[in-house]
């Protein structure tokens, strides 16, 4: 059992920022996303973007923002659990809950604090025969284990960057890589376009387009795929078939949690962003309430002042004290740093 | 002179005749959230930048549309239940000439 003071389900900007807020009055964070990265839509959907409203950044790429973020929050050493998705939840008889998730790690706090933006991203799947029954039995959606394709035969379907990084990846550590995709041409970045051609042109990579992977046979497992291309079918035997036709976000199991949920987001109340259950807040894209503008500053905003009400939850004998960073410096917060460093104050004319 | 009408059928089947403004500049896509066509936070995801496409409607008017850009149509070529008269809605801004424009949303 991970414990913790809050546990802040999605990592996005509003959940990496929180991390801050809440280290700030030493309270302790741990993260939970489905992705196996940080940084919410900002890493999945638009990284390489520039982003012109961050206050104090006229201008800021998106996967940039979300490294300083990570930089900011990381001296209050937050945990993570990623590549999981936030499934259950449960209020013990100490007031505390425990949040599981579906590969059933649980962590346990007095505050959760759900960040979920749009919702967990769930991989787009293909429109196949049986395809449930394949799946963890050879068909993956995501890759969070490189190594297990190491001289396996795997088939990529897919043509954006996704597609081709990991067929790049996975052909160097000597996987035996078919990429499918429906067109000629590959919607990624060009260097990895080309390196993928390179790769082709070594022999190291087949490319069947323009294609679709028609049908997974196999008994017990995926034991082959047929392959259609301009009417013409093939079957390949492949070990893996890794289909990555991107990631659409869905509220999911949050949404039976009995909490008030209004076109699919969280309703919260704007004193603190508390939820209908006490001690559960929504904030970032998640929640809604009069007036919401789903923007990151809006998350920054309600982080901030969710984390006053979290720590009158956690200590409630404890007094907290507004205080600056500026005056107080990131550790000062408890009182500990009694004051900032003077200026001199000495005279000029003597 | 400053709306149009535009026919959307949304994804329950529902038709529905809108008025959409040309005053300002706004895409079918903000048009079908502007007036809460489809459940929210099921489209128009990447915010109208052609990379997630589940804004994707099937145009069922010949009216003169805007030509497909290589990403639009890089975009579809990775989606689900493309039709030959599928386009992604936040490709498409609104003028005079789209009036009575006639479209479909296409399924998650
Ligand atoms: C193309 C584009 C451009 C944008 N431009 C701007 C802009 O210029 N300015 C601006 O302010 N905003 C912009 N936005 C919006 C901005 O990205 C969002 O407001 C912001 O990402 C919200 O942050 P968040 O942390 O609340 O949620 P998200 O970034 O959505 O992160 C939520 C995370 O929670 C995870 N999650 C959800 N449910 C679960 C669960 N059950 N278990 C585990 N994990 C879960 C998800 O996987 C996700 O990683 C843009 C968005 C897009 C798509
Ligand atoms: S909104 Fe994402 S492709 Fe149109």
């Amino acid at each position: 059992m991970i414990k913790t003071d809050i546990i802040i389900i999605g990592a996005g900007p509003t959940g990496l920022f929180t991390v801050f807020e809440a280290g700030l009055l030493k309270l302790k964070c741990h993260l939970i996303d489905t992705l196996p990265q940080a940084g919410g839509q900002c890493s999945e959907i638009y990284p390489k973007k520039p982003i012109y409203d961050i206050p104090g950044f006229p201008e800021i790429l998106a996967g940039d923002l979300i490294k300083n973020l990570m930089e900011q929050c990381k001296q209050f050493k937050p945990g993570f659990t990623l590549g999981e998705r936030a499934e259950d939840i449960i209020k013990k008889k100490d007031g505390t809950f425990v949040v599981t998730t579906n590969k059933g790690t649980k962590h346990q706090a007095p505050v959760v604090a759900i960040a979920g933006g749009l919702g967990s991203f769930e991989p787009k799947k293909p429109i196949l025969d049986r395809l449930d029954f394949y799946e963890d039995k050879g068909v993956e959606y995501i890759i969070k284990e490189p190594e297990i394709y190491r001289g396996k035969k795997v088939v990529i379907a897919g043509g954006g960057d996704s597609a081709l990084d990991w067929s790049i990846f996975l052909a160097n550590i000597n996987a035996d890589i078919t990429l499918v995709h429906r067109r000629n041409e590959f919607r990624g970045a060009l260097d990895s376009v080309e390196k993928v051609r390179e790769l082709k042109n070594k022999n190291k990579i087949n490319v069947i387009t323009p294609a679709e992977v028609t049908k997974i046979s196999g008994r017990d497992k995926l034991e082959s795929l047929t392959i259609t291309s301009k009417n013409t079918e093939t079957e390949l035997l492949a070990d893996h078939f890794i289909p990555l036709f991107g990631l659409s976000p869905r509220l999911g199991p949050i949404a039976n949690w009995g909490l008030e949920v209004e076109k699919n987001a969280i309703k919260v109340d704007t004193f603190d962003y508390q939820t209908n259950i006490p001690g559960i807040f929504a904030i970032g894209d998640v929640n809604t309430y009069s007036g919401k503008l789903k923007l990151i500053l809006c998350g920054f905003h309600e982080a901030t002042l969710m984390c006053q009400s979290a720590h009158k939850i956690i200590h409630p004998d404890k007094k907290n004290v507004f205080r600056y960073t500026t005056v107080s410096g990131v550790n000062g917060f408890d009182g500990s740093r009694k004051e900032a460093k003077k200026p001199v104050i000495q005279s000029i004319n003597n | 002179m400053s709306d149009i009408n535009i026919f959307i059928k949304d994804r329950d089947g529902v038709s529905h005749n809108i008025k959409a403004p040309i005053d300002i500049s706004i895409n079918l896509m903000e048009l079908i959230r502007l007036h809460e066509l489809a459940e929210e936070g099921t489209l128009g995801i990447c915010g109208g930048t052609a990379m997630c496409a589940s804004c994707q409607c099937y145009i069922e008017s010949s009216h003169p549309l805007p030509k497909m850009e290589a990403e639009e149509e890089a975009m579809l070529s990775e989606a689900f239940y493309v039709k030959e008269n599928s386009r992604l809605s936040c490709q498409i801004n609104i003028n005079a000439k789209l009036s009575g424009l006639s479209l479909e949303i296409a399924p998650e």
